[in-house]
């Protein structure tokens, strides 16, 4: 455990670190961020005494680290600062051993089972064991930055200072280092204070994090406190993002670079294509694009779309890798093309153009309707999906925000419930109306050119045209399903 | 056999062989019985036990001050380049050493000692002015600056001496034969002047060996580290002044010993400081004991200045050296 009061220090004519506080408990790992130049390395400096505090304490294990001694200290607290080789030839297992310095006491203190355990168990868990005899010239920067990592970790102490530990490293090397930190934090119960760099990485790795700005503390808290886009932006002069990691409960933030090419960027009908196979929409722009298809879905930027037609005894088990097996055979870019699936022949499809106060938008559905259902009745089902299905594509020449998307998405939906009704299609089994087919699929994509739409609801200038493009495209669609023999 | 014991061995070896030519070689050959058997020859036992065995040891000695000297002070100042010579410690010696030949001193209690103590305060003195210096111009005490700085002081003690020179009159001559760097003629009496600080100065800077391998790093790394930087580098910056004072003050300044052993040595068997210094001192000691050998031999009957022997060798060497880091440093950037 280690505890900060009101700490200032610096160098001897101003001080650069003022009046900072913080605890980070043990097994613990607080990660210190901060612009260019906002005292965080010299935080560590002062919190390490190599600078002096002009004020303040510092506490390990209850007591104030200017009454240990050099030696003791060190056996306490490790620090990695930011290193640079020598002029001398080390070897890699020479310079782990240093580590060591401070538990080897007397003129002829030996080197200890316990010392050997400690370097190999370093070079272990740092993955520098193969270079061993290797002299420290002759690594590649990340390479030397491990063997530091383990110089530290060979002190064997319960508080570990870094300065960007991840510097000159790459992802992979990254996350090995950081997962060894967090992993020492978690099973050894080693605390933690490390300089980063990378929001990002703070973000995933710490479990709390001291934004500090000109020389103070700017917040601190857990990572979903201090990473706010409104903070960042202010502290670092930057514009920013953030959004959710995929796999864990942390906040990432991307930046957002000034680039204002205005580009033109229309969607027009002669972007679509219908072939024997598919329906296709291919713009020389990527659009914003939410969708439930088969290929490609979830939220992304993509210039193709596919609607293709599949006959009725598709195999569909294994149809994400014979979409993509198709993809590859028919020369479509995997990760730039979405792709939904229908029975329906292309012939029947329907695109329309409808105009909006903002840009026009266009609106392409296949109609498949021969297994219609009411939602409020499948509870009693219990049979697989089939391949007929509605497909919806709504093309939008404006921009739309997160919240557009996804309401643009539900009136959309809406607009289709109310075209089966208006159509009379019913549920086989049951008679009721039916509301949808058992795997119709949706795609709204945007140009994000113009103004941003902030809302996507029915009453809004977007809502109103996608209601009333979406339910007009299906009644036709399904009117030319019924009369397609 | 493990690569310590292998580099002791091999070197405790040279240092025999080099004693034994040391003793064994010149104008007079002294067959190895002698050693054991005063009877065997009487002549020869007395060439062996008063000149050729002090002298051989006074250069054994002197070499192996200045080469763990050396050792040291590149290790303390992260600089392959530093030696008592480069950084002007043995021009400071000098003057201490030839102030007190001049102005005859002899101080009560120390007598015999008078000439190594003084030569280890102009040692101690120049050490402590240059670094201060070298830190004014660059905080970082780069390479370049300090050996600047070095030669600068150098230049300025040398003119200083030949000021002392000019001025005196009967002294003249002892002045400059001992300038000139050798360990002829010395005796018995500079041998028991010299050890105590070869030794004492020998065990200073072995006591810092760890502390060295982790200066290696840096100052502030070493702090991390529970190094007390500055009480380890006061030992090390003493230690080295103190060896290199007494060895001036019985030879004269011989230049390059400390830059070339250590570097030889390093190349050979590994920088890590707790086999680097005492490898320095015995290869130090062979080195020198070699050199001699030459330079009393190769233009027989007349002898050559050891000094001229050992810069003939480490100019070369030295430049290499620099030649080798700069490359470097080129490659990195």
């Amino acid at each position: 455990m280690i505890i900060v009061n009101n700490l200032s220090g610096g160098y001897e004519d101003k001080p650069i670190v003022k009046d900072v506080s913080f605890t980070v408990a043990k097994g613990k790992i607080l990660g210190i961020l901060g612009p260019n130049g906002s005292g965080k390395s010299t935080l560590l400096k002062v919190m390490s005494s190599i600078l002096p505090a002009t004020a303040g304490e510092v506490y390990i294990d209850g007591q104030e680290i200017s009454t240990y001694n050099a030696r003791v200290l060190a056996q306490k607290m490790a620090v990695l600062p930011q290193l640079h080789v020598n002029a001398f030839s080390n070897t890699v297992r020479e310079a782990v051993a240093l580590g060591r310095y401070p538990h080897q006491t007397g003129f002829f203190s030996s080197w200890s089972e316990q010392d050997e355990q400690a370097v190999q168990y370093a070079m272990e868990q740092t993955g520098v064991q193969r270079y061993e005899h290797t002299p420290m010239e002759f690594l590649s920067g990340g390479e030397q930055q491990r063997v530091f990592v383990a110089q530290a970790l060979a002190q064997t102490a319960q508080i570990l200072l870094l300065d960007e530990p991840t510097n000159h490293l790459d992802i992979a090397h990254q996350r090995q280092i950081l997962d060894m930190v967090r992993k020492e934090a978690l099973e050894c119960g080693l605390t933690v204070v490390m300089v980063l760099h990378d929001i990002n990485l703070a973000a995933l790795y710490c479990d709390e994090l001291l934004l500090m700005e000109q020389g103070q503390v700017r917040a601190f808290g857990a990572p979903h406190e201090v990473i706010v886009a409104t903070q960042i932006e202010e502290v670092y002069q930057a514009r920013v993002a953030t959004y959710a990691h995929p796999e864990m409960p942390k906040p990432q933030m991307t930046m957002m670079p000034d680039l204002n090419a205005p580009q033109r960027a229309v969607v027009m009908m002669n972007h679509f294509n219908i072939t024997e196979q598919y329906v296709q929409l291919q713009t020389k722009f990527p659009l914003k694009t939410v969708s439930s298809a088969v290929h490609n879905a979830g939220i992304g930027w993509y210039n193709c779309f596919l609607n293709r037609s599949v006959p009725l005894d598709y195999a569909i088990a294994d149809v994400k890798m014979e979409v993509t097996a198709f993809l590859q055979r028919a020369r479509f870019p995997l990760t730039s093309t979405v792709v939904m699936l229908t029975a329906v022949p292309t012939s029947l499809a329907v695109i329309k153009e409808f105009e909006a106060p903002f840009g026009n938008i266009f609106v392409a559905v296949t109609a498949g309707i021969g297994n219609a259902v009411d939602v409020s009745r499948t509870y009693e089902r219990q049979d697989e999906p089939y391949i007929g299905t509605i497909n919806i594509w709504v093309i939008i020449n404006g921009c739309l925000s997160e919240e557009a998307f996804f309401q643009a998405m539900m009136t959309a939906t809406e607009a289709k419930t109310k075209a089966l009704q208006s159509e009379n299609i019913r549920d086989e089994r049951t008679g009721t109306i039916a509301t949808s087919t058992a795997t119709d699929s949706l795609l709204i994509a945007a140009t994000q050119k113009g103004p941003e739409m902030l809302y996507g609801g029915p009453i809004t200038d977007v809502g109103k045209v996608i209601g009333k493009g979406v339910f007009e495209a299906t009644v036709e669609a399904i009117q030319r399903y019924k009369t397609r023999e | 056999m493990s690569k310590p014991l292998l580099a002791y061995v091999t070197t405790i070896a040279l240092l025999l062989i080099g004693i034994w030519c040391g003793v064994a070689i010149g104008s007079v050959h002294i067959p190895l019985e002698v050693l054991w058997n005063k009877a065997a020859d009487e002549t020869a036992a007395n060439i062996l036990w008063k000149v050729r065995m002090p002298r051989v040891l006074l250069a054994g000695l002197v070499g192996a001050s200045l080469a763990i000297a050396g050792a040291a002070f590149q290790g303390l100042l992260k600089n392959p380049l530093a030696d008592p010579y480069t950084l002007g410690v043995s021009s400071g010696a000098s003057v201490g050493a030839v102030m007190t030949i001049f102005f005859s001193l002899s101080m009560p209690f120390i007598g015999l000692y008078t000439l190594p103590v003084f030569s280890m305060l102009g040692a101690v003195i120049t050490m402590v002015i240059v670094m201060g210096f070298a830190r004014l111009i660059d905080r970082t005490l780069k390479m370049e600056t300090l050996i600047l700085t070095g030669i600068i002081f150098s230049s300025f003690l040398g003119s200083l001496i030949s000021l002392m020179i000019a001025l005196s009159g009967e002294e003249l001559r002892q002045v400059v034969g001992w300038l000139l760097g050798s360990v002829s003629m010395r005796g018995w009496p500079f041998v028991k002047m010299i050890l105590p600080f070869v030794v004492i100065g020998s065990i200073m800077l072995w006591i810092q060996r760890r502390e060295l391998n982790v200066l290696l790093y840096g100052e502030e790394r070493a702090k991390h580290l529970g190094v007390n930087v500055k009480r380890s580098k006061y030992i090390i910056l003493a230690g080295g002044s103190m060896l290199t004072g007494a060895a001036v003050a019985v030879s004269g300044t011989i230049g390059f010993v400390g830059l070339v052993v250590p570097h030889m040595t390093r190349m050979l068997w590994g920088s890590d400081h707790r086999h680097l210094l005492p490898l320095s001192f015995l290869n130090g000691a062979t080195l020198l004991i070699i050199c001699d050998l030459v330079a009393r031999t190769i233009i027989m009957p007349r002898e050559l200045p050891i000094g001229v022997i050992t810069a003939f060798i480490g100019a070369p060497v030295f430049a290499y050296i620099f030649y080798q880091q700069r490359k470097r440093k080129g490659v990195r950037t």
